[in-house]
Formats: C-alpha cells, structure tokens, sequence
C-alpha cells in the first residue's frame, strides 16, 4: 500500500489536508484575485458583510476590503507558522537528542543552555529580538523560532533518555554500529509521534505569536497577515465583529487542519498501525 | 455437588471482531468445589485468564459474553448488575495478580491498602481495620509485620510485595481465591515460600483456589485438579494425578513433555580445553549519585568473578534476580563496564578496549535478548534490523540483505518474512530474529540473557532446539545466562550459580545437579516446583 493510501485511510487526515490545500490555494491565487494592496482603502469604513456588492466580507476601520486581506494575510501568516516551526524544529531536535543520549555532563550543559532560554519570558524575549532586529518577516520568523525550540529540546532529550536504553539500541550498539546512525536511524523515528504532534501545535502558536507582535506594531509593515487582522480590531469588537470572526476563523482552521495532517502522518508513518488497517 | 462454590456452564466469550479468532473462550465448563485448588494451565492466548476475568466482572472493553452461565453459590453472575459484582469482588471472591508492584499503589502504605479493603466496603472502625491489617500482614508471614505496615510497595521485595497482595484478597475472607499467574514475576524460591503459603492458607480457611498457571510445575506442586486450556477450549480436566501421570490429551502430553525436564543430561563429549573467554576477578559496583538529602547508594552487582568458557562449550549462569548474573553477561559484551578485572576474549583485553577499537572487536561477542518485544526496532522491519549489523562493519547493504534472508532461514523463518516488521510475528518467532541478529557478524561467543524466559514452554523448548542445533552447525560458544535451573540443565555443559553478585558454585552439569556442593544450589533446586512429582511424569 503507498505512503499516500495508508494517509488517506484517517479521514481526519484527508479532511485536514483538503483544508489546508485550499487555505494554500487561497495564497496562491490572492494576487489574481486581488490584484490591488489589501491596504489600500476602497469602501467606506465599517461595511459588515454583504451589505455591499463585491464586498462579501465587509471592511475594516479604515475602509480596507477584509476578503482581500484574508488572502493576502493567509501567505504570510502560513510561512512564518512554518518556517519558524521548523527552524524551532533544527535547533531543538539535535539538541534534544544530544543531551538524552549521551547524557551527563553534555545533559548538563546543554540543559542549562536551554533552561537560560526558558527563564525568560517567551513574548518578552519575542519583542526584543524583534525590535532589535527592525521588523520583517525574517526577524519575526526568527524571533518566534528562538523563543519556541526549548519545548521541543525538552521533549526531544526526554523520548531520547527513555529509548535509549531500549534492548533494540542496546542491540544496534553491540553489532557496532556508530552513535550518530544509532541516533538518527534508531531512536529518531521512534521519537516521531510527539514530535509531530508539538510541531503542529508549534505552527499555531508561531501564528498566534505573530499577531500578537503585529497588535504592538512589530509586524512586518508591508505585509497583512491574518494577526494583524485580529489584532487591529481588538479595540472594535463589539461594533464590528466581523473584522476578528473571520481572520480568527482562518486561524483555526488552518490549526485543525495542521493538526489533522499531522496525525494522519503519524499514523501512516507507524508501521503498525498501517499494517493494522490493511 | 453440594460443595461446588463455583460452576462454569458453557461459557461462551466473544472477542471484537477483528481479533484472531472469534472466541476468547468457547464452551467451556468446569467446576470448582469448596476446599479444592484447582490449576487452569495453558499458554499464553489460551484464553486461560479470560473465564477468571468474567467471574470477577472484570472483562476487558469488546469482550461478551454470549453464553453459559457462570452459577457462583448458586447465583449466575453474568445476569449481575455491576454494583451486585462490586459487593461480590473482595469480600466472597479475592484476587491476586500476576505483578505484585504494579496491582500495588505505590504511593500508599502497604498497611492502608489492605485497610481499604474494609474501607470499601464499609465494616470495622479505622482503629479495627489497621489492627486486623497487621493480624493478616502476620498470617501472611511478613517478617516484622509492625514495620511493613507501614512500608510503602518500593520498599518491600517481590515476594513481600506478593504477601501484601494475598493479605488483602483475604481481608473478607473470600469463599474463592482467584490467583492469576501470582508466582510467574518471582524467583525459584521465593515461588516456593508463596505456593507453600497459598496452599496453607486454603487449607487453614477452607478456601476455593482457582489458580492460573502456565507451568506445569507449579501445577504438580499445588493443584488438586486441573483444567487444560488450548485456543479458548477446554482440552482436558481431571484430577492432578490423573493428568500429570497418565494425560490423555495429545497436547497435554506435549506441555507436560516440554517442561524442561531434571533428568540430568548425558556428559557430553571431552575435548580438548582451549579457553575462548577468560574472566578474571570482575569487580562492578554500581553507584547511584547522592542528593542534598539522600546519601549515594552502592550496589555491588560483581564480586571477584572468575570463570573461563573454553570453545564451543556452553555455560549456563544461574542466579535469582539480583544475583548479578545479567551484569556479568553485559560486562561480557560490554554494555556495561567492569570496575576492575580482566575479561579476555582469545587473548585481547576486552576490558581496556574503547572508542572504535571496541566498535571494531564487538562483533565476535553478540547477545540474546530477553525481551522478544523489546529487543527489536519497531520501524524497522526484520531484514533490515539483522542486516544492519553486518552494514555498520562496511558490508554493502544489497550483500547484508541477502545475508538476512539466508539467516531467517536458518532460524527456520523463510526469506519472505524479510520485508516485515517487528509486531507481525509472535514472541517466539522474534525471538528467531533476535539470533538471526546476533549470527549475522560470524560471532565466536553468544551472551543469551534470559533468552527464553519470556516465552511459552512448547516455544521454549523449539528455542533451545534451534540454539543447541546452530550451535553444532555455527560451531559456536554460548554463554546461557538464566534463572531457571531446569533451562540451564537441559542445554548447558557448565553451570556456574551465582547469588548477592559472588560465583557460590561452578561445576559440570551433572555435578551441580546430582551432588551440590553449596547450600544456596540445594535451596534452588528444592525450589524448583514439580520436582517431588518428577518421577511420575518423567
């Protein structure tokens, strides 16, 4: 049965999938759609939903069209969810398993190395990175990722401490085989399933992180993104709820779907259960 | 029978669907009367525990039952409501299970656990309940009971852990004991001490015993009469004697008939002595690093050991747990490193090896595992796992594949089996790719640690067949570290016991088994359950 069969068996997978590929095709063909800067204003201020033609969204506090800020907003607010999720992901994981294989005074150190990150407050240490580095969407990127990759050494060093006295490593270590390949063919793949589930929790936080900097007045100034969104109509909830509803809809939704696919990866990735379900 | 407390009708239980097969247990019915033990034996998946489960009410989630009855007293209690079962469980039916410190909360005094029991179901004042805990802690026969009672379950060993358990099965003084494999987690002789003490209190309270047991031996040593179980299907039921002496049943015969037998084996050929393995004065200590509050703890697990294993020759280690029998084993392979002394293999120091020249020589020692289910790679399938071996020693990978796949047919597997992974095949079976593991660097010496412990004994004895015929065919050496006696008698040339991490004795075979010299090697062999019946089943 192909990787992909074996994926499309959990519905919720596929649900997720179709999800985000359409959360993607939304970024891909918002500048065909609407050519024209989403921070541009075109209408009056205020509009809620259909009150207009061609504005099925409605506009915001100064008169931008919300649907194309949705659009516009969905790439940037995808690509800094995952890329800061995976730079998070390469700094964690190595150092993680470094520290739960060899343990002792490597342990140590990187432990404490790691604990100097958690001591201090993520959004705190979030904004000044930011604010050092001037806001872009690489800074923010960076940003998120340095603040969110102790969670995964954390978690990583963990599986590690308790795989690797497993009787199959203890095997893999008496017929010679090096502790790099031990690490990365023997123990990694066992150690998938948390992880997959904490990067894709990781992506929604780094999205949630973002509109959270872009309400400071830390986001990137020339692009939307979805928490800026949310963050610039905070202040006019209660007369115009659709400027949160929908950009805060797009967020779950793109989170459940994430979390949907990465179930069904783990899933699909597990031998067992495959097998299981044949 | 008027004095028949518990009746099993043809009872039916039915397994999800999905499961291997459709019944958990299939028509089954038997008896157990007031006074009696009765021993229900099979292997595992035999579905021997699963009529126990019912009559407690305890049936694991998708298991019905869809017929029979099961007449408690009179009473059937499948018609039960769950709390009609709750009152029933404690006080007329107790039940002791198989692993003393998990069924154990390991955050409570063993003292309060066995006065929950009145707790739950609410008779005595607090004050009563303590004192009849500490008047079943002594029956029981904690050494100083005043100060179990207080102990929390870390503190107290297996079989204290497995005292505290009976005591509370027999808080209410149940009518019917149900024992579930209670002496499979224990040594030798502390299973002795706990059979003795079971069967002593059934008789003192005039107890049912419904004893589960996958071993024929302990069968010998307690049953009154037994019940053979075989794929949910009761094979044969009668009497102890009737069943150990003269059983009927094709594979009564053939559980009975792969028991590790005492019979001493043969003296095996002479040869020429030429030492493979020479250990000198091993020395290990384990250190546990101290805290603010807690001084460091020192255990020594290896105390002057010395032995040598000449080529092709296999020595059997026996010891009870903590004996440091698996120390030395992995002080031998090197997963462990000996404080002090000397391990050489053909001459070179394997003690002083590191870093790649270790990686380097480790191929001429490989191990057995114990653990079939953890000693292989779950995402890795099989043919990978044997050839990795070979490919971390700079054989190609296409070489090292083919290589696997001739293994798995030695170990009797067939190539195909190859592209699979871990989970589809039973204990046993892993158990062959384990070998098939160790075989595939050519090694000169095989360290199997508790290699079948974990395994049926039909499969136990098809294991040691198939390590005694590659042993021939390999001419290899073999290094047998067990805790079963009756193991190490069938297939090892040597047998060196160990206890508290010193060698007590070492000597042939026959030697150790007809004439011990050493008072602990006669307290192991008593210990051993069935052998007052041995001449009869032999």
């Amino acid at each position: 049965m192909s990787f992909f069969a074996r994926f499309a068996q959990n519905r919720g997978a596929l649900i997720g999938l179709i999800i985000l590929t359409m959360i993607i095709l939304m970024a891909i063909l918002a500048p065909l759609l609407y050519p024209e800067s989403p921070w541009r204003m075109v209408q009056r201020p205020f509009l809620s939903p259909m009150e207009v033609d061609g504005f099925v969204l409605g506009t915001d506090t100064m008169g931008r069209d919300v649907a194309a800020g949705l659009m516009h907003g969905a790439w940037v607010s995808l690509l800094i969810g995952l890329v800061s999720t995976a730079v998070a992901l390469i700094i964690g994981v190595p150092l993680g398993a470094i520290a739960g294989y060899y343990g002792g005074l490597i342990d140590d150190g990187l432990m404490r190395f790691t604990e100097f990150f958690q001591t201090i407050p993520n959004f705190a240490l979030a904004i000044v990175l930011v604010a050092i580095m001037q806001p872009s969407v690489t800074s923010i990127v960076l940003a998120i990722a340095i603040v969110s990759w102790p969670p995964v050494a954390r978690l990583v060093r963990a599986e590690f401490m308790s795989l690797r006295h497993r009787e199959y490593v203890e095997a893999a270590r008496l017929v010679g085989q090096t502790n790099s390949t031990i690490i990365l063919r023997q123990i990694l793949p066992n150690t998938l399933s948390p992880i997959i589930v904490l990067a894709s929790l990781m992506v929604a936080t780094a999205i949630l992180l973002e509109s959270a900097l872009s309400f400071l007045g830390l986001g990137d100034p020339n692009v939307m993104s979805w928490g800026y969104m949310i963050g610039a109509a905070r202040t006019v909830i209660r007369q115009a709820w659709w400027l949160s509803f929908f950009p805060g809809i797009a967020i779950l939704l793109t989170v459940l779907a994430l979390n949907l696919v990465g179930e069904g990866l783990d899933d699909a990735l597990n031998p067992k259960l495959a097998r299981q379900r044949q | 029978m008027s004095d028949t407390i518990l009746s099993i009708r043809d009872l039916s239980l039915a397994l999800p669907r999905g499961a291997d097969r459709h019944y958990a247990v299939e028509n089954v019915t038997y008896d157990v009367a007031r006074g009696e033990v009765m021993c229900v034996v099979g292997e595992s998946g035999s579905g021997k525990s699963m009529a126990a489960n019912a009559v407690m009410g305890l049936l694991p989630k998708g298991v019905r039952a869809t017929g029979g009855e099961i007449l408690f007293d009179g009473q059937d209690l499948l018609t039960f409501s769950e709390d009609r079962h709750r009152h029933l469980r404690g006080r007329r039916i107790g039940m002791i299970f198989q692993e003393p410190m998990t069924a154990l909360n390991p955050l409570m005094r063993a003292g309060d656990q066995i006065a929950e029991v009145f707790e739950a179901h609410g008779v005595l004042t607090p004050k009563e309940r303590q004192a009849k805990a500490l008047a079943l802690l002594e029956e029981v026969g904690i050494p100083q009971p005043e100060k179990a009672i207080r102990a929390y379950p870390f503190e107290l060993s297996g079989g204290q852990r497995q005292r505290v358990m009976i005591a509370m099965a027999l808080a209410l003084e149940p009518e019917l004991l149900i024992a579930d494999e209670p002496t499979t987690a224990l040594d030798v002789t502390t299973q002795a001490q706990i059979l003795e003490l079971i069967r002593d209190l059934q008789q003192r309270h005039h107890m049912a015993v419904m004893f589960i047991t996958h071993d024929f031996g302990v069968v010998a040593e307690i049953a009154n009469r037994v019940c053979v179980m075989r794929e949910g299907q009761v094979v044969e039921l009668g009497s102890a004697n009737d069943v150990l002496d003269t059983p009927k049943h094709a594979y009564t015969r053939a559980l009975i008939n792969a028991i590790p037998s005492n019979a001493v084996p043969p003296t095996r050929a002479e040869r020429e002595p030429a030492p493979l393995l020479e250990v000198r004065q091993l020395h290990k200590v384990f250190r546990s690093r101290g805290g603010l509050f807690k001084p460091a703890r020192e255990v020594v697990a290896l105390h002057d050991v010395s032995f040598t294993l000449d080529r092709g020759e296999t020595v059997g280690i026996v010891g009870e747990s903590g004996s440091g029998k698996s120390t030395l084993g992995r002080c031998v392979v090197r997963l462990e490193r000996p404080d002090s002394g000397e391990l050489r293999l053909d001459g070179i120091d394997f003690t002083v090896l590191k870093g790649d020249a270790l990686r380097r020589e480790r191929k001429r020692v490989q191990m057995v595992f114990q653990d079939p289910y953890a000693s292989l790679n779950p995402r890795t399938r099989v043919g990978m796992a044997i050839a990795q071996g070979p490919m971390a020693n700079s054989v190609p990978r296409e070489q090292a594949l083919k290589q696997a796949e001739d293994l798995l047919e030695l170990v009797g597997l067939g190539a195909k089996t190859a592209e699979r992974f871990p989970h589809e095949f039973s204990g046993g079976q892993r158990q062959r790719i384990g070998i098939a593991r160790a075989l595939a660097l050519n090694p000169e010496l095989i360290v199997a640690d508790e290699a079948v412990s974990a395994l049926d004994v039909s499969i136990q004895a098809q294991i040691l067949e198939l390590l005694e015929d590659l042993k021939q065919k390999l001419s290899l050496s073999l290094l047998f570290i067990t805790h079963d006696l009756r193991v190490a008698a069938q297939i090892c040339d040597r047998i060196i016991v160990m206890q508290h991490g010193r060698i007590v004795e070492q000597g042939t075979a026959e030697e150790v088994f007809l004439s011990p010299r050493e008072v602990y090697t006669r307290q192991l062999l008593d210990a051993i359950p069935g052998r007052a019946h041995e001449p009869a089943m032999a």
